[in-house]
């Protein structure tokens, strides 16, 4: 796939209140690529996550989608950029008090001029896309935790965004919906050639959806390790990240 | 915010439909530009409408000039595809360029058909709702008998064993319910001494007696308000707080945690409440009189009663009898808005609006359960001629 980025991270710099957490990032998320953001605990993955998706602002650098900065972006500008991504948090955060349908209607309601019918149809199309067409009457506390994150996948995708972001979609599914859940990101980027952003740490999960990562580090509070996950496992370097894929303790503390 | 849409797709070709008579005596609709979500309304009615006008008629849709189609698209083109039409009607679409082609073909239009299954509505039985309700009510009072029958078990502990109380935790919760209300306990008391003492004076003054506004206030601020709206503010702020708390901490799991530990919730959230409520609301309430007799006396200035009068007035009639009939009501207010809050707080269900409506049922209760309990000890008071 020729390099086509997306998005361009330059000299991102970000913390909490003096305790800054990464320094000077550096990267581009290529178009069409399953792109996943990797790091031990308190690395600043999600972090990192929260500042593309512009709910945090960074202390310095910016973050490019398709060459607008939406660090420095306003009003109608950052809707625009806003409206080409969409975000699944790692809870789903779908709102209780509606059904799935009315879920994934939401944002069609309030950005699109379409009809009531028109925007059950697309709604009702999305939750078919991750298999959830059986439940578009449901709340979501009736279904479970795997269908919550695919429901809100599916809302996610309602506006038809470019870039979908991921918060850690394997977290707390046992191996089978999680691997599902794989699948069901490869289909999504294959037919809809849609970007994935992927914040996880499932190392299964990464070797199957992964056409690159990076690695965040606490220490250098940098990126260590950037490529193709089974690459980096046989070829790094680094004996960290070495280590962090083949899930071995550091031998001082075997 | 559809402006905002407006102007993010301003530049893109926006959709178009052209209807013409192909020479086969079909209708054709010719589909043109990029068809998404935000620009796809108009031209999505118009081609319904272009079908529903031609029933009879073979329907082609030339979709070559289609340059980009997302979601919205694709259901465009499944509805149309999906209308009842007859057989020699049909509805046929070609030209999509194939990779529009390929995400058309992941939707089955003749399955889009059938409707969506309704959520279910479960039809209201009047008799089973009532049951319900009974029910509910039933566990409702069961569970406040618990609750009070532990919370006198750990307070009696407590007593026991005053070293096992969480101390930090009280005073914490002192400087929370106790010092940072003063600033709103002494508005409203001064404001209540002050309107309490106009309202009294000006018909008073017709009969010459505005001296006697300060038995009034003295009377009613000592016996009745001070008690009564400190403890419907400490209700407000702090019953509700308490709810908020523990309704937080039981959707977090952590009375789960607390109880897995052997820890007993109401030994550790609720008895340093009570406590802490117990030891603030007397200093309050006699912070909450001063105050409002201050508000009267200076109000009274404007009548021409001078400070020392008022208060040698109010000396003269009122005695230490009721200004105790008032504080003996504090602690029992306590314990009823700190009990009450924490009951709410620890039958927090789960979802993003139980802790508001655990806080609200705490303040609504607190208050009802004041009125009724002060009504009870005008009642005593009358009896037993205090």
């Amino acid at each position: 796939m020729p390099a086509d980025p997306i998005i361009t991270v330059e000299h991102l710099t970000a913390g909490y209140e003096g305790n800054v957490l990464m320094q000077a990032l550096n990267f581009s998320v290529h178009r069409g690529e399953v792109f996943v953001i990797l790091g031990g605990s308190g690395s600043g993955k999600s972090t990192l996550l929260k500042q593309m998706i512009g709910l945090y602002q960074p202390m310095g650098g910016s973050i490019r989608i398709e060459g607008d900065d939406i660090v420095t972006a306003e009003g109608a500008a950052r809707r625009a950029i806003l409206n080409k991504i969409g975000v699944m948090y790692q809870s789903g955060a779908l709102f209780g008090s509606m059904t799935l349908l009315e879920n994934v209607r939401l944002p069609l309601e309030e950005y699109t001029a379409l009809d009531g019918a028109a925007m059950d149809l697309i709604a009702r199309m999305k939750l078919q896309l991750v298999g959830l067409e059986a439940f578009c009457g449901h709340m979501p506390a009736e279904i479970s935790g795997g269908m919550q994150k695919r429901a809100a996948i599916a809302r996610a995708m309602a506006l038809d965004p470019m870039i979908l972001f991921l918060d850690e979609p394997s977290a707390g599914l046992d191996p089978i919906t999680s691997a599902e859940l794989d699948q069901l990101i490869l289909r999504l980027a294959k037919s809809l050639r849609i970007t994935f952003v992927v914040v996880t740490h499932e190392l299964a999960s990464i070797y199957t959806i992964a056409d690159r990562v990076i690695m965040l580090d606490k220490r250098t509070k940098g990126i260590i390790a950037e490529g193709d996950p089974k690459v980096l496992r046989d070829t790094s370097d680094n004996p960290w990240v070495r280590r962090f894929f083949r899930r071995e303790v550091a031998a001082e503390a075997a | 915010m559809t402006a905002a849409a407006g102007a993010m797709t301003a530049s893109a070709p926006a959709a178009t439909l052209t209807v013409s008579d192909a020479a086969t005596g079909a209708r054709e609709l010719r589909l043109a530009g990029r068809l998404d979500a935000y620009s796809i309304a108009g031209v999505w009615h118009d081609a319904l409408a272009a079908l529903a006008a031609a029933p009879g008629r073979a329907i082609v849709i030339d979709a070559s000039g289609v340059d980009y189609c997302d979601g919205a698209g694709i259901a465009m083109l499944i509805d149309v595809l999906r209308q009842p039409r007859t057989a020699n009607a049909p509805v046929s679409l070609s030209g999509l360029r194939p990779e529009f082609q390929a995400l058309l073909d992941q939707f089955d239009p003749v399955a889009m058909q059938a409707p969506v299954e309704p959520p279910h509505v479960t039809r209201i039985n009047v008799i089973a709702e009532i049951g319900r309700a009974a029910a509910i009510t039933g566990r409702d009072i069961r569970a406040q008998v618990a609750f009070i029958g532990e919370t006198t078990t750990a307070l009696w502990s407590a007593a026991k064993h005053p070293a096992r109380v969480r101390w930090k935790d009280v005073w914490y919760t002192c400087e929370q319910v106790g010092v940072n209300a003063l600033p709103i306990v002494a508005l409203i008391s001064f404001l209540l001494g002050i309107i309490l003492a106009f309202q009294a004076a000006v018909p008073m003054r017709q009969f010459g007696a505005e001296l006697f506004v300060a038995d009034l206030v003295g009377l009613s601020i000592l016996r009745e308000l001070g008690p009564l709206m400190t403890a419907i503010l400490l209700a407000g702020r702090s019953g509700a707080a308490f709810a908020a708390e523990i309704g937080t901490m039981k959707v977090n799991e952590e009375l789960n945690a607390l109880t897995t530990m052997g820890l007993d919730p109401v030994r550790f959230l609720v008895v340093t409440r009570i406590i802490a409520a117990l030891l603030m609301m007397p200093l309050l309430t006699l912070f909450s009189d001063l105050i409002g007799i201050l508000g009267g006396a200076l109000t009274m200035l404007t009548f021409n009663i001078p400070i020392a009068s008022f208060l040698h007035e109010v000396d003269s009639l009122v005695d230490v009898k009721d200004l105790l009939a008032g504080m003996a009501k504090a602690p029992v207010f306590a314990v009823l808005i700190a009990g009450v809050g924490c009951l709410r707080g620890l039958q927090t269900q789960t979802g993003a609006s139980a802790v508001g409506i655990s806080a609200t049922r705490a303040v609504v209760s607190s208050i009802v359960l004041l009125v009724v309990v002060d009504g009870i000890y005008a009642f005593v008071y009358y009896l037993l001629d205090i």
